[in-house]
C-alpha cells in the first residue's frame, strides 16, 4: 500500500473514532477532548490534499480557540451529568439507523458516480504554495467577503460580551462610557484670555 | 491511489456521526454544539477535498468564511449557555419550556 494510503486510513480511522467517542462520551471533558482528537485528525486529511493553509488554521483557530472555550464552558459549567443521559440508548436504534442509512446513500452516490470521474486532476498543481494562492484570492476576489467575515466575527465578540458582561453592582465608582464619550471640551476645560505680559 | 471518493465518502461518514449525535444527545446543549461543529467539518473536508481535485483554489476560501462563521457561532453559542446556566442552573433541554406559554 501506498504510503500516503497508509496516512490517509490512518487519520480517517482516528477522525472518525474521535468523532464516535464525542457523541457517546459520558463526560463532556471527554467529548471535547476527543473532538480535538477528531479535528486534529481532520487537519491531517486537509495536509494531505495539499490545503496547509486551512489545515493550520484549523489547528490554531479550533484546536486552540474554539475547543479551549469549550473546555472552559464545560468545566465551568457543573452539570449533573445522570440526568442529562436520561434516554440516551432510547434514542440509539433510530439515531444509528438513520446515520447508517446517510452513510449507506451517500457512499453509493459517491462511488457510482465521482469513482475515476476527477483523477486527470490529481498532481496537476500550479506550482505556487497554498498560502500564497489563498491569499491571493481572498485579497482580491474575496476582499469584500473577507471583510465581512470580520464583521462577523466582531458581532460575535460583541453577542459574547453583552450577553455574558454584568451590570456593575451599586456602589462601583466606575464611569459610564457613554457619559465618557458624550463628553465635550467645554465641559471639562475653561479657556481664559488675558493680556500678553511685556516682554523685557 | 486515493481518488476524491476516498475523502467525500470520510466527510459523508463524520457528517453522519454529527446528525446521529444531535439524534443521541438531544437533552445536552453542550454536546448538541460539538455534534454541529463535526458536521461543519465534514462539510469543509468536502469544500477542500473538491477544491484540489478540481485544481480551484475558491473552495479553500469558503472553508476560511465557513471557520469564521462557525467560530462565532460557538462564541454566541456558549454565552448563551452561561447566560442560560446562571439562571437556571441546568443545561437540560427540557427545562428550557418558557416560551411554550
Amino acid at each position: 500500500m501506498e504510503f500516503k494510503s497508509f496516512v490517509f486510513y490512518l487519520f480517517s480511522l482516528l477522525a472518525v473514532f474521535g468523532a464516535l467517542r464525542v457523541v457517546t462520551a459520558r463526560n463532556p471533558v471527554h467529548a471535547v477532548l476527543f473532538l480535538v482528537l477528531a479535528f486534529v485528525s481532520a487537519a491531517g486529511i486537509w495536509m494531505l490534499l495539499e490545503a496547509e493553509f486551512l489545515a493550520i488554521t484549523l489547528v490554531l483557530v479550533y484546536v486552540g480557540a474554539v475547543m479551549v472555550l469549550f473546555l472552559f464552558v464545560v468545566m465551568m459549567l457543573d452539570i449533573n451529568i445522570d440526568r442529562l443521559r436520561e434516554g440516551f440508548w432510547s434514542y440509539l436504534p433510530l439515531g444509528a439507523t438513520v446515520g447508517a442509512l446517510m452513510v449507506l446513500e451517500m457512499g453509493v452516490i459517491l462511488a457510482g458516480s465521482y469513482l475515476g470521474l476527477f483523477e486527470h486532476a490529481i498532481g496537476a498543481g500550479s506550482g505556487e504554495s497554498n498560502v500564497k494562492a489563498v491569499g491571493r484570492l481572498i485579497y482580491t476576489d474575496y476582499v469584500y467577503p473577507f471583510e465581512l467575515a470580520s464583521i462577523i466575527l466582531l458581532v460575535g465578540i460583541i453577542a459574547a460580551i453583552a450577553l455574558t458582561g454584568r451590570k456593575p453592582k451599586a456602589g462601583n465608582k466606575a464611569i459610564d462610557p457613554a457619559q465618557q464619550v458624550r463628553v465635550k471640551a467645554s465641559d471639562r476645560l475653561r479657556i481664559v484670555s488675558m493680556p500678553i505680559e511685556k516682554q523685557e | 491511489m486515493l481518488t476524491l471518493s476516498h475523502y467525500l465518502i470520510l466527510a459523508a461518514i463524520l457528517f453522519a456521526i454529527g446528525i446521529v449525535g444531535i439524534f443521541l444527545n438531544r437533552k445536552n446543549l453542550i454536546v448538541l454544539l460539538m455534534s454541529i461543529e463535526l458536521v461543519l467539518l465534514a462539510v469543509n473536508t468536502n469544500f477542500v477535498a473538491f477544491s484540489r481535485f478540481m485544481n480551484d483554489v475558491d473552495g479553500q476560501v469558503f472553508v476560511f468564511f465557513i471557520l469564521v462563521v462557525a467560530a462565532a457561532e460557538v462564541a454566541i453559542g456558549l454565552a448563551i449557555l452561561v447566560v442560560l446556566f446562571r439562571n437556571l442552573r441546568t443545561v437540560h433541554v427540557d427545562d428550557l419550556d418558557q416560551l411554550k406559554g
